[in-house]
């Protein structure tokens, strides 16, 4: 778990840009997130937020939670909204209406939000290069209009829409990666966080908004309503979910994987299934087809964090080794023969060849250069 | 919406509420069947419970120890389950 | 001064939009209103209009980045036709209720299926009731015209609410026309900065957009509705205005020839120009003929328009959309506001030039004829389709 100094208030900023006496369900974990983003951003932000839990649980007229300037107007297009509100600011300060200085332009919203009716316009203002920052607060399914399922629901899961039944194990699908989507509009600044990390998402939050340019972070929110558990277990869900793989958090900065949390080794996932509702009706061959599914995932990111930085060639996981690449390590193509020679001390010049030394027998270990 | 009685006639343009956080007029405490009951005699003060609360309504007193706001304490028990010296009771509202 | 010169109509409205000084422009192409965008564009990019324009991949953002911008204090402007409009559908709505004054070049356009890029009202009455102004032009000039009245009246903080600027695909967006183009000292006296109610800024934080339960929304829709209508009042002081500065007339309804007439024909939109040859052919006749034209659709002028058709015996009206299932909408609206009239016209009701079809000088003539022999003999109470085979 995150390590945190003791007397915690002393660490974070006391304000708090999200007024009590909101809305939100009993424990939980999206508000909680929101309210650190808020505490990293200060009072220096403008908000367009997507239609969804937090509009609705924050802004029942004549009333608003909020403390800083924000703006509702529908369900699929913050993004759109953000990229307006940022225009306008930035020929408002060259005609000198409005002072000079930034002010961060944010836009949120849940996981249907992002990663379904609203990914058009999310992926419009990435590719344009709004200076934003988008917060994707991923509870795993339409929790505001009653579980239904989202592309962001996890496998195995039960919502209304896709309930396990005789024919049904429920959601059929893998969940949608969202951060590596974000990632693929070669933006400055993705991450991943947890509201069970409250120190490293307010770190992340605050790094995305300074960075110039778009930035996305990909938030975990624990659900309690939605995933069926005990309200007070909220911080202990989302722990579960980061130290099983289930859920990693991470940074792509400029192209670059850093895992924020390694693990030499992670919980079974079975320990965060487990503890949930939405998640009973799995038998354990289901667990086990999660779990394996977690860790194929998990090095699949092992070895984009590898692969950051590196100079020198590295081993590439049998599940993203291409054709091309097979070959060359079995020494099939010329080319292939002569770098694989040449990187591992052989002359080929002339008939005969000598090792210079013995070559160095190549691990088919994946996880290798994962760890730092 | 401007001060007055809640009519039509009072709105501010597109509906705009121009006090920032006045939700905090709102009471959420009804919803609460448990509420948090802090052992101070076990509290280091470390202050878990202020940065979990989801609403937030824990703060901190004088003396730096740590109170919920029940006005807003919807009962989650997160205080309770993350204090680090188990300082926290959630007890049944009966039970006062 | 003004000078006069010849250009294409979309170049006109861009050209209307620059002198506004307007300061972020968000659009998506689509025929026939894409000259319009296209050639702002090419203005911001070489530095002729100090503006963002965010060329959006959607018409859904288009509208919703001039939601957000116009929300964050700019004066924001689109330009959108036929299938675009629906997709900004949702947004327009949003706009409207949350009193936000974008101003929209509407280059009308039909609606699929089958698909159509030709020209007629099928997209502006699908979105009549979204709580915009409404007005319909019929020329370059007109356009070039009510775009710098959409800004001024729109933005005055008594009125607050997003304006649509009718004019038809391809008759007029693609014509060549001589029009008069305003300077820039005249159209700074005409439209002062825009100065909005609330707008969203950290040093005064306002929460936009909430969420209206059922003890609320009520309010929130009578407010709405009650401040559309007190428009009018603003509206007619822009066009008093207007014709100060510039010395063109415009109303909320605007008759040709109408004076004792006994037939009135009613257009909205382009073709009111070959009605106008229609009435003075006629004229010439020594028929009593003349043409009453809708320039301001929504909030939708019925006392105006009681008060144009009184006395005529038959009122002919030309559709160029259809409401499936009912009536043409401009005919529908005329029977509602001259339903309390005592003494009202027989009216006769035809829908034509659907889909880029022209109606032309006959077809006018026939109108007039057929429509004085439907009332005649009582049996106006269907429509007739103009050159259907």
């Amino acid at each position: 778990m995150e390590k945190f100094s003791i007397y915690a208030p002393r660490l974070v900023n006391p304000e708090e840009n999200f007024a009590p006496g909101h809305r939100a369900c009993i424990g939980c974990g999206e508000v909680l997130a929101v309210r650190y983003a808020l505490k990293a951003l200060g009072p220096n932000v403008i908000a367009a937020n997507a239609t969804g839990c937090m509009e609705i649980i924050s802004s029942c007229l004549p009333t608003t939670s909020w403390k800083i300037p924000w703006i509702h107007v529908l369900f699929e297009n913050a993004s759109a909204v953000i990229s307006g509100v940022e225009a306008a600011r930035k020929v408002l300060a060259r005609r000198g209406k409005i002072p000079p200085g930034r002010v961060f332009c944010l836009a949120m919203g849940g996981d249907g939000a992002t990663s379904d009716i609203g990914l058009q316009s999310l992926s419009g203002a990435l590719e344009r290069g709004h200076d934003f920052l988008y917060i994707c607060f991923d509870n795993e399914a339409y929790m505001n209009t009653g579980v239904q399922r989202s592309s962001s629901t996890p496998y195995g899961a039960s919502t209304t829409t896709a309930p396990p039944g005789k024919l049904s194990i429920g959601q059929w699908s893998q969940k949608k990666n969202m951060a590596a989507i974000a990632a693929a509009h070669n933006i400055p600044y993705v991450a991943t966080a947890c509201s069970s990390y409250p120190f490293d998402l307010m770190a992340k939050v605050k790094k995305a908004a300074e960075v110039k340019g778009p930035a996305y972070v990909h938030v975990l929110s624990v659900c309690p309503t939605g995933w069926r558990h005990a309200t007070d277990i909220t911080i202990q869900m989302g722990r579960l979910a980061v130290e099983s793989g289930i859920f990693p958090l991470y940074e792509v900065e400029n192209g670059r994987y850093k895992l924020t949390f390694d693990f030499p080794k992670l919980r079974p996932v079975k320990q965060y299934l487990k503890l949930q509702g939405r998640f009973r009706h799995l038998k354990d061959e289901e667990m086990d087809k999660i779990q394996k599914q977690v860790d194929k995932e998990w090095l699949k990111l092992k070895s984009l964090v590898g692969m950051a930085g590196e100079k020198k060639p590295v081993p590439v996981p049998a599940q993203v080794e291409g054709r091309a690449q097979r070959a060359e390590r079995k020494g099939q193509s010329a080319k292939g023969k002569a770098q694989r020679a040449k990187r591992q001390g052989l002359k080929t010049s002339g008939t005969k060849t000598t090792p210079t030394r013995r070559p160095r027998k190549k691990s088919k270990k994946v996880s290798r250069r994962g760890k730092k | 919406m401007a001060d007055g009685p809640l009519t039509w006639k009072n709105f501010i343009g597109g509906f705009v509420v121009d006090k920032p956080g006045n939700a905090a007029e709102y009471q959420t405490g009804g919803w609460r069947s448990q509420k948090p009951v802090w052992d101070n005699t076990k509290c280091i003060k470390c202050g878990v419970c202020y940065i979990y609360c989801p609403e937030p309504c824990i703060r901190q007193t004088a003396e730096g120890y740590f109170e919920s706001d029940l006005f807003y304490c919807k009962g989650c028990g997160i205080c309770a389950r993350e204090c680090w010296t188990n300082a926290i009771k959630m007890v049944q509202e009966e039970e006062v | 001064m003004s000078h006069r010169t010849g250009l294409e109509v979309s170049h006109a409205a861009a050209e209307a939009v620059k002198l506004a000084r307007v300061e972020v422009v968000a659009a998506y192409p689509i025929t026939p209103n894409t000259h319009v965008p296209e050639r702002i564009a090419e203005m911001v990019a070489n530095g002729e209009l100090d503006a963002e324009f965010i060329p959006v991949e959607s018409e859904h953002s288009a509208m919703s980045a001039c939601v957000g911008s116009s929300a964050a204090g700019a004066r924001t402007f689109t330009a959108t036709s036929g299938q675009g409009l629906e997709l900004m559908h949702e947004v327009m709505s949003v706009a409207s209720s949350m009193r936000l004054p974008i101003v929209l070049s509407l280059a009308n356009r039909a609606l699929s299926s089958p698909l159509s890029v030709w020209g007629d009202h099928s997209d502006v009455m699908a979105i009549r009731d979204c709580g915009w102004i409404q007005v319909f032009a019929e020329n370059g000039q007109q356009t070039f015209d009510l775009l710098l009245w959409a800004f001024r009246v729109g933005e005055d903080p008594r009125v607050s609410f997003p304006v649509i600027v009718n004019f038809d695909g391809f008759h007029v967006t693609h014509v060549i026309e001589p029009v008069f183009i305003a300077d820039q000292a005249e159209v700074d006296r005409y439209l002062p900065p825009f100065k909005p109610n609330a707008v969203l800024d950290p040093r005064r934080p306002v929460t936009m957009g909430a969420y209206g339960p059922p003890f609320i929304y009520s309010e929130t829709k009578k407010a709405q509705d009650f401040a559309l209508h007190q428009a009018k009042e603003v509206m007619l002081q822009g066009f008093a205005e207007f014709e100060k500065i510039f010395g063109r007339k415009y109303n909320f309804v605007e008759t040709y020839k109408a004076e004792g007439a006994k037939v009135l024909l009613m257009v909205i939109g382009s073709f009111a120009e070959t009605a106008m040859d229609l009435v003075d052919k006629l004229r010439e006749k020594g028929e009593a003929v003349g043409l009453v034209r809708i320039r301001l659709w929504r909030p939708f002028p019925q006392e105006e328009l009681r008060q144009a058709v009184r006395g005529a015996e038959t009122l002919i009206v030309l559709d160029r959309a259809m409401c499936f299932g009912t009536l043409a909408p401009v005919v529908s609206e005329v029977k509602a506001a001259l339903y309390p009239e005592e003494k009202r016209p027989r009216i006769v009701s035809f829908v034509g030039g659907l889909g880029g079809r022209d109606v032309r000088l006959e077809e006018f003539e026939y109108m007039v004829k057929r429509g004085i022999e439907l009332a005649q003999k009582g049996q106006e109470e269907a429509y007739e389709t103009i050159g259907i085979r």
